[in-house]
């Protein structure tokens, strides 16, 4: 009896709290528009007319809004994700792409590709707090897991610059593999990721030394080299598990971050470039731009379990915190 | 006045890296013809500084990079009048440049090449798409930036025969280098599998290319040039100098399309090209030059991005040392043509997708999917190493 009760009980629960009741925001490039994907019933709920050229794409940490860079529009926009309204812009430079913000949700740092800067924002002031040189087309951001290292990686300098956030100086530079398109911190700091889009490669970078201590490498048979283009990383929690996109290899490969050796290729959609987990991260979307569809990879068993149709050329990809 | 500022930035921030020695210093001399050439269109006359304001783009790319490195590049600007002797301007750039980019004839590019050959100057040619220049005439000391016509021919021909356009006409200039292309088409219907259905040579016969009632004329010409051809899908124009391939679209006697010299158009570069981070180059190139980025300017842009690419990996300012380089396996350079950029080994031609434009826009990219290589598709473009009769000395 107090079993049957309990188990019954159990199973109210249960459906009461879906595993995975989020909300996942694309960006559709070609599209200007935004997708929005209920994550329970993996389908599309809402499109989003934005500005021109959508990319980046970034909830605020309270969940409130949807950041947005529309790069021919030289701005950031807001979404209010109650109303669904763009209801605000963030002062960014010209041309923004990808951005990141702090841990506390405080600060965005913008890269902006026309003007070779890194654009420093307070978000909820709406205000820019200055700007700082870098490279030739800056494109990947990433904050350190202690907040003090900023890294930016520009695109035809080929390097990882990293920034100082106190003094928002550079403080060190690393040479990588050509066209460094997205960097990723392991969630202790002990390792930083870039990826090499057109180099096909992904540098393992000890962020204390500054140096390129080890390379993730591709080898699809079949496939060229020249089609392995390396962008989007995702790192587990646990920093176990690495999810690289491989461009137009229309894979993503699953590395074992511990060994950084590659043990298994997804098949996903067409030129796949950005990626987002699900917070309890079951699940992994990653964005296929040529497809015009996300893929809904499943973390655990390595799996592609289905594709979702968006709008034209789908960039980026964000999900509710 | 900017270069002045980007010094000063490079000065900051070399101080706060504390690196006591001055910049690496990296000459790099750029070798062409004063005056440019006459187009049939006027909107197609390049510019004074055609070439080299790309040059110039990837000088300031190169410090931009280099005021992280330590590294500081200039370029050496030299354009030589008709009959003056390139051979005399290359030594002379070459006493403090370790590397010239060359916008030169054919025959210009050898004589340097061969006058600068114990001196250890490597030479980027960044101009001329002779085939011989990377077959029987090839030179250890050149690396060819510029395209082939055999691979400008072959990116074409791969399109036209997607498009099952296999039926060609072809109507070539009167002129050698028009010959030389014409030469390289057949050479494409060949290994594609298109029919040239008949051939028509266009001879130039003089005139003005601008006159105040042209047009008339041109209207009533051109239709009678291409009447009683055999049935065919599109007209191949081998004009490399200008003299009718322009007049051709929308005035053939039956309506097919034109390419080749006219229409679409096989490329290095297009200032319509926006693809794979395109747009960025082309923003950057416009604001320092205020016109449209050239085939050239790109020929020229990536020729000076090689050395830069080279120096930044290997720290050097040897021009030994970073000439291996470029000539080792993993050397690669990115050029916003949505791959990576290799060197031929066998003859030191750089290995690059070809854009096809009508002028306006980015029509396709080859190589074409379904074109397979065993090593690399682009090398489904040109001569391939089976072929070669380069034998690098």
């Amino acid at each position: 009896m107090w079993l049957r009760c309990l188990l019954s009980l159990g199973a109210l629960w249960l459906t009461a709290a879906p595993a995975s009741a989020y909300v996942a925001y694309v960006s559709n490039e070609k599209g200007n528009t935004v997708t929005v994907i209920d994550t329970d019933k993996w389908a599309v709920t809402a499109t989003i007319k934005v500005g021109q050229r959508p990319r980046g794409i970034e909830f605020t940490r309270d969940g409130k809004f949807v950041m947005v860079a529309v790069g021919d529009d030289d701005t950031i926009q807001m979404i209010d994700t109650k109303t669904l309204q763009i209801v605000d812009t963030l002062p960014s430079g010209p041309d923004p792409e990808l951005f990141t913000q702090d841990a506390a949700g405080k600060t965005l740092y913008v890269a902006n590709e026309n003007d070779n800067t890194v654009t420093v924002i307070d978000i909820a002031k709406r205000t820019r707090l200055g700007d700082i040189q870098v490279g030739v087309e800056p494109e990947g951001m990433m904050v350190s897991p202690d907040g003090k290292i900023l890294i930016c990686t520009s695109e035809t300098t080929n390097m990882a610059h990293f920034i100082d956030t106190s003094t928002r100086e550079v403080a060190a530079n690393v040479l990588v593999d050509s066209r460094p398109r997205f960097a990723e911190f392991k969630h202790d700091g002990s390792e930083l990721w870039v990826s090499s889009e057109i180099g096909g490669t992904v540098s393992i970078i000890d962020p204390v030394k500054h140096v390129v201590i080890g390379k993730v490498t591709f080898n699809i048979p079949g496939l060229r080299s020249e089609a392995i283009q390396p962008v989007g990383i995702g790192m587990t929690k646990d920093d176990k598990t690495a999810f690289v996109a491989l461009g137009p290899a229309n894979r993503v490969a699953v590395v074992d971050a511990t060994t950084h050796a590659v043990t298994k290729y997804l098949l996903v959609g067409q030129r796949v470039w950005h990626m987002a987990f699900t917070p309890d991260e079951k699940y992994l979307m990653v964005t296929n731009g040529v497809s015009n569809d996300v893929s809904v990879i499943d973390v655990a068993a390595q799996k592609v379990l289905k594709s979702i149709q968006v709008g034209e050329l789908p960039w980026g990809v964000t999900i509710s915190p | 006045m900017i270069r002045c500022l980007i010094g000063a930035i490079g000065l900051g921030v070399v101080a706060t890296q504390a690196l006591a020695a001055g910049p690496l210093e990296i000459g790099i001399g750029y070798l062409g013809h004063a005056g440019v050439k006459e187009t049939l269109s006027l909107v197609e006359q390049p510019a004074g500084n055609d070439g080299i304001a790309g040059a110039r783009l990837a000088i300031e790319d190169n410090n931009t990079t280099g005021k992280f490195l330590n590294q500081h590049f200039t370029l050496d600007e030299t354009r030589i009048k008709d009959g003056e002797e390139a051979v005399k301007a290359a030594t002379a750039l070459a006493e403090h440049d370790g590397f010239i980019i060359l916008d030169l004839a054919p025959d210009e590019v050898l004589k340097v090449a061969d006058a600068l050959r114990d001196r250890g100057t490597v030479l980027f040619n960044a101009g001329s798409t002779d085939d011989r220049l990377r077959e029987e005439d090839c030179r250890a000391n050149v690396v060819h930036v510029a395209p082939t016509r055999s691979m400008l021919a072959d990116g074409l021909g791969q399109y036209l025969v997607w498009k099952q356009w296999r039926r060609w006409l072809l109507v070539a200039g009167s002129h050698d280098n028009d010959k030389l292309y014409a030469d390289v088409l057949r050479r494409t219907a060949t290994r594609f599998g298109a029919k040239i259905v008949q051939e028509r040579t266009f001879e130039d016969t003089g005139g003005a290319r601008r006159t105040d009632s042209g047009v008339t004329l041109i209207q009533r010409q051109m239709p009678v040039f291409t009447q009683q051809a055999p049935a065919y899908d599109v007209l191949l124009a081998a004009d490399e100098s200008e003299v009718f391939a322009s007049y051709l679209p929308y005035r053939t006697w039956d309506p097919r399309p034109v390419a080749g010299s006219a229409g679409l158009m096989p490329t290095s570069w297009d200032g319509a090209h926006d693809q794979w981070g395109a747009i960025q180059i082309q923003n950057r190139f416009v604001k320092l030059n205020s016109r449209r980025m050239t085939a050239l300017d790109m020929q020229a842009w990536t020729a000076a991005r090689m050395i830069g690419e080279a120096v930044s990996r290997t720290n050097s300012g040897d021009a030994k040392a970073i000439f291996a380089f470029i000539k080792g396996k993993d050397f690669s350079v990115a050029a916003f043509k949505g791959q990576r950029l290799t060197l031929r080994d066998w003859n030191l031609q750089l290995r690059q997708p070809i854009l096809l434009s009508d002028g306006r826009m980015v029509v396709s990219v080859s190589p074409q999917e379904g074109f397979l290589h065993q090593v690399s598709e682009l090398d489904t473009l040109g001569v391939d190493r089976p072929e070669t009769k380069c034998k690098l000395q």
